[in-house]
This record gives C-alpha cells, sequence and structure tokens, in this order.
C-alpha cells in the first residue's frame, strides 16, 4: 500500500475535526491536529494502527508566529513498518498541552526535556522538572529569543 | 530490627557509571527501593549550537554526541541533510565506504562496551583483549583521516577521502581474524560461572515494556522484538547485504551480552561482503551546489568559487522537515530536520538511543540488589554525551 | 643527582631525591569527563601503557590521587563537582587538562559550557587536540615530569585556589 492510500485509510479513522491539514514532504507524511484532540488522535493511532513505539517527541519554536510552541511526535509501527509524524501547537501562556505519560512510559524523559528546553507545560505529567539543566537555570533556552552563549556573563566567562 | 532507607549518591564521579552519570539511589539494606537518574552533567548545547551553523559546519558536533560511535552519528546527520536536499544516489564507492565505516565503528563501540561492562563486573582481562582489537579499527580512521575517535570524513554528497592504498586489504583481515579472537572473550565470559551469575536473570524486559519505554537497539532484540533499522528501513542499501539480526528469548543482560557479541560478527559479515562489492571509481556527487569539488582540481577557478561559496556561506536547503533514523551501535539514532529555507537548519533534534534507554533504569534496578544496578548501567551501553547531548 | 665513582655512594639533595621518586608515582584520578576519557582508557591499556610513566595506578578516590586529568568537556553543572573534587585531593597535587574543551570550551561556545578550566583550577600542563591522542597524554606526563622535578617542595607555600562567588556547590 502507497503513502497516500495508506494516509487516506487512517485519515478516515479519524475524528474529521481533530486533523486540521496533511502535509507531505519527501514521503512523510505528518498530520497536524488540534491539541485538545492531541491524547485522543495518538490514543487511537496506537490502538487501532499499531504505532505502539513513540520514537521521539520535540518541539519546535516557531518566535514570531503566534501560536508559537509546535510539539511534534514520530510514531513507529513494527508491524507495518511505518512512520507517521504528529504536530500540534502548545497554546497559551505559559504555553501548555496535554502531557502523554499515560499511553507511553517512555514520554516522561522526552516531556521533561521539552519542558526544560522551551518551557511547555505538560499538563498530567507526574514529575514535571528540569532534566538537563539544574533547578534555578534562568530560562530555556531552545526558544529562538535566548542567545547561544546563555544569559548568565559572569558565570559564562 | 529497626528498618531505615538509605540515601546513596551514585556518581557523578564514579568508576561504573561510564562518565558523569549521577544516580540517586535509596536502599533498604542492599535492595534497591528507588533509582532516579540525575542527566545533564555533559549537556553541551549541541543543538542550539547547530542551529547557528551551517550544514556543513556541524558535522564535527554531531560526530561528539556518541563519542564511542562518531562516524556512527555523522552518518544518521548526512542522511537527514541528503533526504532534506532530495540527495537519493551516491557514487557506490562512497555507499560501500560508508558501510564499512559504520560498521567498524558499531565494533568498535561494541567493543568498548565489552571492556568497561566486563571491567565493572570484575572481569578484567576483556579490557585488555577487547581494546587490543580495538586499536586496530582507531589505526584504520587513523590512516585514513589523521583522527582516532572521529574521523569525520562523511560529507553530504559522498564522502571526504578515499580510503589510502592498501587500507582495503588490511580491513579484510581484521574482519576475517575478529571472530577467531572473539573467541578469547568467550572463553573468558560466557560460561564464566560468576559472569552467568551476575547477568543471567538480572533486568529482564518484556516486549510490552520495551514498547512502553520505546527501547531501540540491542535493547529491544535482547527482549525478541525484531526491529533493526538496517532491515525494516533500509538505508545505505543495506538490505543488499546478507546479515542475521540475532534477537534474545529472555531479555535479561546476559542475552543483550550474547546479541551485542553475535552483532560484532555479523558487521563482520557486512564488511566483508562490502569490501567484495566495493568498485572503484568516484566519491562524491558532482552537484558542486552542495559537494564539495575534489580538492586536487580547487586551484582551477570552475571549481575554487564553489568550493569558496560552499565553505563560507553553506548551501540552501528546500524549505520543509525530514525525519531519518538509523541503526547507531547503541540503538535508534534519529535526527529531525527542519528547514526554513536558509542555510542553517531551523531546528535539529537528535533523538539519541542512550537517552531513551538509560530512563528504563529506574523501573529495571527497584527491588534489585546495589550491585545489580552496576550490571544494569553496563547492559544499558550508555554514553553520556549521547545521554545529554 | 650524581653518582661519586668511588664505594658506589649516591650524593644528591633531598629534593631531587624525592622529586625523583615522585615522579614516577604519580597517581592519577579516575576521572573522565567525556571523549578524551576514552583516549585516556586507550592510553592505561596495554598498547600505550602508562605504566611505563608509573601512573596505572588509577585512583577513584580524590584522597589517594596526586593528579588531576581534566578529561573532557566541563559543563556549568558538573562545574561544582570538579571543584569539589580538586578540594579534596591532597597536597601535593597537579591538574593537566586534557583536550581543546577543557582548555578554552573548544567547539562548544555555548551557554552551558565552562570556556577553560582554567579559570577555576591552576592547572599545570595543557594538551590540545580533539581529542588529543594518547602520544600527547604522554608528551603532556613527561611535561608533568619536568615539572615535578623543579619543583622546590622545601621552601614552597602551597596556594590555595580561590573559589568563585557564584557556584552552586
Amino acid at each position: 500500500m502507497d503513502i497516500k492510500k495508506y494516509t487516506e485509510k487512517i485519515l478516515s479513522a479519524l475524528p474529521k475535526e481533530a486533523v486540521k491539514s496533511v502535509q507531505e514532504f519527501r514521503g512523510q507524511v505528518s498530520l497536524i491536529v488540534e491539541s485538545e484532540r492531541i491524547i485522543d488522535v495518538l490514543k487511537l493511532l496506537r490502538d487501532r494502527f499499531g504505532f505502539r513505539y513513540l520514537i521521539d517527541l520535540t518541539a519546535v519554536d516557531h518566535l514570531p508566529n503566534e501560536p508559537r510552541f509546535e510539539v511534534v511526535y514520530h510514531l513507529w509501527c513494527h508491524a507495518e513498518k511505518r512512520l507517521i509524524r504528529v504536530k500540534t501547537f502548545a497554546k497559551g501562556e505559559p504555553p501548555t498541552i496535554s502531557s502523554v505519560v499515560g499511553l507511553w512510559s517512555t514520554a516522561n524523559w522526552h516531556e521533561r526535556e521539552c519542558y526544560d528546553m522551551f518551557g511547555i507545560i505538560f499538563d498530567g505529567h507526574p514529575d514535571l522538572r528540569r532534566i538537563l539543566l539544574w533547578e534555578g537555570f534562568d530560562g530555556h533556552p531552545l526558544r529562538k529569543d535566548y542567545p547561544v552563549e546563555g544569559r548568565d556573563e559572569k558565570r559564562n566567562n | 530490627m529497626r528498618k531505615e532507607i538509605i540515601k546513596l549518591n551514585v556518581g557523578p564521579q564514579h568508576p561504573s557509571t561510564h562518565g558523569v552519570l549521577r544516580l540517586l539511589v535509596e536502599l533498604e539494606g542492599e535492595v534497591v527501593v528507588s533509582c532516579d537518574p540525575d542527566i545533564g552533567y555533559l549537556h553541551r548545547g549541541i543543538e542550539k549550537l547547530m542551529e547557528n551553523r551551517t550544514y556543513h559546519r556541524s558535522i564535527p558536533l554531531t560526530e561528539r554526541v556518541d563519542y564511542l560511535a562518531g562516524a556512527a552519528n555523522s552518518l544518521g546527520y548526512i542522511l537527514a541533510v541528503e533526504r532534506l536536499l532530495g540527495i537519493e544516489e551516491i557514487p557506490p564507492r562512497a555507499r560501500y565506504i560508508r558501510v564499512i565505516v559504520a560498521e567498524l565503528t558499531r565494533i568498535a563501540s561494541h567493543l568498548f562496551w565489552l571492556a568497561t561492562h566486563g571491567h565493572d563486573l570484575g572481569a578484567m582481562t576483556p579490557l585488555f583483549y577487547a581494546l587490543r582489537d580495538r586499536e586496530v579499527i582507531m589505526d584504520f580512521f587513523e590512516k585514513w583521516a589523521g583522527k582516532r575517535l572521529f574521523p569525520n570524513m562523511f560529507r553530504v554528497g559522498g564522502v571526504a577521502k578515499d580510503f589510502p592504498d592498501g587500507m582495503e586489504q588490511e580491513i579484510r583481515k581484521f574482519a576475517e581474524e575478529l571472530p577467531e579472537k572473539m573467541k578469547d572473550y568467550e572463553t573468558l565470559l560466557t560460561k564464566n560461572p560468576i559472569w552467568i551469575n551476575r547477568t543471567k536473570g538480572v533486568g529482564v524486559l518484556s516486549i510490552d515494556e520495551v514498547l512502553d519505554w520505546g527501547l531501540s537497539g540491542p535493547m529491544a532484540r535482547g527482549s525478541g522484538l525484531d526491529f533493526d533499522i538496517r532491515k525494516v528501513d533500509p538505508y545505505l542499501g543495506y538490505d543488499e547485504f546478507d546479515f542475521v539480526v540475532p534477537l534474545g528469548k529472555n531479555g535479561d543482560t546476559y542475552d543483550r551480552y550474547l546479541i551485542r557479541l553475535e552483532e560484532m560478527r555479523q558487521s563482520c559479515r557486512i564488511i566483508l561482503q562490502a569490501l567484495d562489492r566495493m568498485p572503484k571509481g568516484d566519491i562524491m556527487i558532482d552537484d558542486y551546489k552542495v559537494a564539495f569539488p575534489p580538492k586536487e582540481k580547487v586551484v582551477n577557478g570552475e571549481y575554487l568559487i564553489p568550493h569558496y561559496l560552499l565553505v563560507v556561506k553553506g548551501f540552501k536547503t528546500p524549505k520543509g522537515e525530514v525525519f531519518h533514523h538509523t541503526e547507531a551501535p547503541k540503538g535508534e539514532l534519529a535526527f529531525y530536520i527542519v528547514s526554513d529555507g536558509s542555510e542553517h537548519p531551523y531546528r535539529v533534534k537528535i533523538r539519541t538511543p542512550s537517552f531513551v534507554n538509560l530512563q528504563v533504569i529506574s523501573k529495571l534496578a527497584k527491588g534489585r540488589l546495589l550491585s545489580d544496578l552496576i550490571a544494569l548501567i553496563g547492559t544499558i551501553d550508555i554514553v553520556l554525551a549521547d545521554v545529554d547531548r | 643527582m650524581g653518582i661519586e665513582q668511588s664505594g658506589g655512594i649516591l650524593v644528591t639533595t633531598l629534593e631531587k631525591v624525592v622529586n625523583w621518586a615522585r615522579k614516577y608515582s604519580v597517581w592519577p584520578l579516575t576521572f573522565g569527563l567525556a571523549c578524551c576519557a576514552i583516549e585516556m582508557i586507550c592510553t592505561a591499556a596495554a598498547r600505550f601503557d602508562i605504566a611505563r610513566f608509573g601512573m596505572e595506578a588509577y585512583r577513584p578516590s580524590p584522597r589517594q590521587a596526586d593528579m588531576m586529568i581534566v578529561a573532557g568537556t566541563v559543563t556549568k553543572k558538573m562545574l561544582p563537582a570538579v571543584l569539589r573534587l580538586y578540594e579534596q585531593m591532597v597536597d601535593p597535587k597537579w591538574v593537566m587538562v586534557m583536550g581543546s574543551c577543557a582548555t578554552s570550551g573548544g567547539v562548544f561556545r555555548s551557554y552551558a559550557v565552562v570556556q577553560g578550566i582554567d579559570k577555576y583550577l591552576p592547572v599545570d600542563v595543557y594538551v590540545p587536540g580533539c581529542p588529543p591522542t594518547p602520544d600527547a597524554l604522554l608528551y603532556g606526563v613527561t611535561k608533568i615530569h619536568e615539572k615535578i622535578m623543579q619543583d622546590k617542595w622545601l621552601t614552597k607555600k602551597y596556594e590555595h585556589i580561590k573559589f568563585p562567588e557564584k557556584v552552586k556547590s
């Protein structure tokens, strides 16, 4: 089954209002999903289509645009040997989105890293605290308005 | 009898944590009640640095992500960039060089794992044997690239340098001899009662747990999950090679040990097949907008100007996003690159195998003895730069 | 040191003979931070054999170590631990910096990396490279030996390092 047909098959099973659009680039499909429905969509993909392996969870900062933070999930289906990318936006200030730790335990550290690097709050995460940087670090370094060499000049030099 | 929970700090400076891992362990006697890894002691901000560099200048950074398998990491990055650019074919000789170097790196990484894992569990001799064989690979890299750990020779569209004269024969000799030499390790460890006692039944994972925790590489295959990206999503023409993906039955530390040994043998097979099929010819595509022109021609203006522009400004990529995963020695290594059409990547996410695999340790260590914790750190095969990036 | 020809008598100063003994029994701290630690382990293994220089006894405890090889990137999160380890070592002690990251931050000029450990520790020898080869590390060891031989330990007072103000301990 080629990628277009397979995407259509998935789309027909997903709730219509949940998926905003579909992008395809270099043979990889991205579903752009309403942030309120992200848990439903991921659960459906996991249980019904066999995307049981959450490869990666990350975020992208689109600074001048609103909403600013895009959260990206990469899923892999072992049975069909297929990759799918699900994207959504974390809205609000601070940016908030539901946690998927209930679906995959592996999301725990991924979400902590996103919180550490972007300051995205994952609603329902059991233990949301900084993971790579220390407690008390000022700012979230992977945001686009954070300088590469850090803000605290004294400790940098 | 009074029961008390002791809080113990293992690391960040500890000989068995393979670097700067810190584990906050709560003990009741010898039994681990909870184990909370504290990572980030080697967080160097590679993802942020890559956003501010051209695509080519990021290659040395990616090699330093997993410093035991430098070439495997830059390979993953290069393949992701090539996918972003839409380069599908590179000259066959370059492709085989990449395969050979990637597999040599896998062997080197596994040998170092064997050395340190054995050393942590009290077997000193494998360290010297494994490092003896690893030095041969380091010599290959030094001869080819001038550097031991990080060859830094993969470029977008090919490789920077061909193998020097006579190296193909040396690699062939190494790949033929290594399975014989590995019998030394087997006699030292495989049937050693101490080794069996310390590894069998330690760190058992079922397939459901593997899927739940997102494990990959030997951690997943030890539990019997048939997941090797070289087979399921082939890149670099891995589907043309004849090799077996070893699978475990019990999902414990001992099975993962056997799997890694078998993977080294299979890597030798791949290297020998690649050497047999390797043709002579170009090692770089001739699209000088993205690939470097050959060095000896750069004196000529026709080649000098594209070379200069490529070094100073870099190349532009189409707007879009790609995800490319490869089978690194430690598991699934993936690069997710978002491009906004400029010379710099807008965002690079490095999905490293160690980061994901390490978090299962808090589950595995619970209820085990403290000495098992050291076996667990070894079996997950972490590299702290790979965890922290 | 000079050897008197008659009667096999060795004439030397106390400082020199102690330094000579000390230089062949430098015990390094088992302390790897990043990539350079791998090359440090290779140096200790059979091929390069650091035991030729009397350094095969790697000590995991800083209280037993004489020399700290800062092998790899020092991040700001790791810095307090590095300083603590240095403090716990007993005098006389030496610091060898291995690789460009520890020397100057190297390629990692970012928010998380200390741009050179020499701002916090008194460094004796810098070994350049990314990572330095084992040969380079051994050359650095011989440089440490030269330095030890010139050590005026009878008359010198040890200067203690000053800690920066804002470091979390």
